[in-house]
């Protein structure tokens, strides 16, 4: 599987006031399993993007290509692409409408024209994968969930699906800390699982740290860094200037090194940095 | 698409007719709705789109922007207009079976025509102009008179201002649950007319509780800062009359009573 996105540029109501570049010249591609966060202010065009390889925005110039396919070209089927991609919008719990959380998640499937029994195996397996109890809750009202279960239904209803790709949009978007942790539990076990590429948006450093093989930095319509995790949050200026930090673990290891001047590391996890000064300490014993 | 609506939009600009008080326009805008019923010749109609394409001459509003308004309501126009033509008895001028097409249907079916688009400018040119917050405040000071027979005008003008406030967050919340259901492989352009209807189910259940929620908490937010209603309620921004309103009054005025006249053409 890969995606591959050249020069994508979006203008939103074009030849009207408020008229505005969403994206501007946007390249860049993944060919290998992997997951990858992508960073940038409110505004950025994070979301737009998101929705352009998903098919549901029309380019104003560029071109997507998913699996060596164009997606942007005329008269595409999309159903074949979103069949591919699956895209989880920002609080998606509120785009839950059936009767039964068994049948908001079959919704996707039943979409694709799969039939009963394979229906049935996808919505089993979905709800499995997101940490929900078919027993418990496949013939409750989604309305009645809580609101992080009522999210992982939501996700249910693409991972039914059983796209190639995983895209999320801010997927942790006020969650509570339990929920938040749940869900890059979630995440993490839907990559071993699909073994695919998840590309998800996030504010949230920690999270992006934690999760990311690589990093895609977004700034007024354009990808501005394109790396891993470590060598992106060295560039802390940088992204300070883009109204963007870095996460909380890289900050302690600041913190420390301000202090003891020949201490270095750049940690993205408590791991990380605990390592570090073991070694700092051995060495300055 | 659904951002390309225009009718009820502002186009954010400071021309003469931007800065007039929002009652003069409200006024002005009843007064030339009332003149086209008045008009009962095309002579009244050319002064009256004379007077129209002037005002937006001097608004500055892209004449682009306008007609895109209009295309929305084409359809409106459009039924209208073959319903005149073919339901005026007359002068035969073409019949095929139960149909005929009478001399008096298609100057009555231009008329209508004409009548409409008229209509749907002219009251257009008010919300076009007029930011939505000044249009609500000059009605609750129009209406305020009649609050002493117990019409409630405070109240009347506040859920215009919330509906105004929420037209475009509702647009905007049913354009992401319309791309959201999409994305879950759902289909709104294929089908007969009964599985389109049905196809609308998965957006308008999520739409319609987003908007409950979105209505509990303006309560709760309006009722955090100690709203109470209209009694003893001040503004921030006192509208007042200038010149420039006194000089639109007399042109209204002036334009009727040549609209009157043109009757007798």
């Amino acid at each position: 599987m890969s995606i591959e996105v050249k020069d994508l540029k979006y203008i939103y109501s074009p030849d009207m006031p408020g008229e505005t570049t969403a994206l501007d010249g946007v390249s860049f591609d993944v060919t290998e399993p992997s997951v990858i966060g992508i960073i940038g202010q409110t505004g950025s065009g994070k979301s737009t993007l998101l929705q352009h390889l998903n098919g549901l925005i029309k380019p104003t110039s560029g071109e997507i290509y998913i699996d060596g396919e164009c997606i942007t070209g005329e008269k595409k089927n999309l159903t074949d692409v979103r069949r591919k991609i699956g895209l989880v919008f920002q609080y998606p719990e509120y785009q839950l409408f059936e009767e039964t959380v068994a049948k908001d998640v079959a919704f996707g499937p039943k979409n694709l024209g799969a039939d009963e029994e394979d229906i049935d195996r996808r919505v089993r397996h979905a709800l499995e994968l997101v940490g929900l109890d078919y027993d418990e809750v496949a013939e409750m009202s989604p309305f009645e969930l809580s609101g992080g279960m009522k999210r992982r239904a939501a996700i249910a209803g693409v991972l039914a699906m059983e796209p190639s790709i995983l895209m999320l949009d801010e997927p942790m978007a006020g969650l509570d800390p339990q929920a938040h942790r749940d869900m890059l539990g979630l995440i993490k076990r839907v990559q071993q699982e699909m073994n695919s590429i998840i590309l998800f948006v996030s504010h949230n450093m920690g999270d992006v740290a934690e999760l990311s093989d690589r990093l895609l930095v977004m700034n007024k319509g354009r990808i501005v860094m394109d790396d891993g995790p470590h060598e992106i949050f060295k560039r802390r200026d940088e992204l300070s200037d883009m109204g963007l930090s870095v996460p909380p673990i890289a900050e302690i290891a600041q913190k420390i090194s301000d202090k003891h001047k020949d201490f270095e590391s750049n940690p993205l996890t408590i791991g990380e940095l605990a390592d570090d000064i073991k070694e700092y300490r051995k060495t300055n014993r | 698409m659904i951002r390309d609506i225009t009718l009820g939009q502002y186009y954010p600009g400071q021309s003469a007719v931007h800065r007039l008080d929002a009652r003069t326009k409200i006024v002005a805008t009843l007064v030339y709705i009332a003149a086209l019923f008045v008009v009962n010749n095309f002579w009244g109609f050319l002064i009256a789109a004379a007077v129209l394409f002037t005002v937006i001459g001097i608004s500055r509003v892209p004449l682009k922007f306008i007609f895109r308004g209009l295309t929305a309501v084409f359809l409106i126009i459009a039924f209208t207009f073959i319903i005149n033509l073919f339901m005026v008895d007359g002068r035969v001028l073409w019949e095929w079976k139960f149909l005929s097409i009478t001399y008096e249907g298609v100057r009555r079916a231009c008329f209508m025509a004409v009548r409409l688009v008229l209509l749907i400018i002219g009251s257009s040119m008010m919300t076009l102009t007029t930011k939505p917050i000044e249009l609500t405040d000059g009605l609750e000071k129009l209406l305020k008179p009649l609050s002493k027979i117990g019409v409630p005008s405070h109240e009347i003008a506040l859920m215009m201002t919330i509906a105004l406030r929420f037209i475009p967050t509702l647009m905007e919340e049913t354009d992401k649950i319309i791309k959201a259901q999409q994305a879950r492989g759902a289909d709104f352009e294929s089908g007969n007319l009964l599985q389109r209807a049905k196809a609308l189910i998965p957006i308008l259940i999520p739409l319609f509780i987003s908007s409950f929620r979105i209505a509990q908490d303006l309560a709760l937010a309006m009722e955090a800062r100690c709203y109470h209603g209209g009694e003893g309620r001040t503004r921030m921004n006192q509208i007042r009359f200038h010149r420039g309103d006194a000089i639109a009054a007399v042109l209204v005025f002036a334009f009727l009573g040549v609209i009157i006249a043109s009757r007798w053409i």
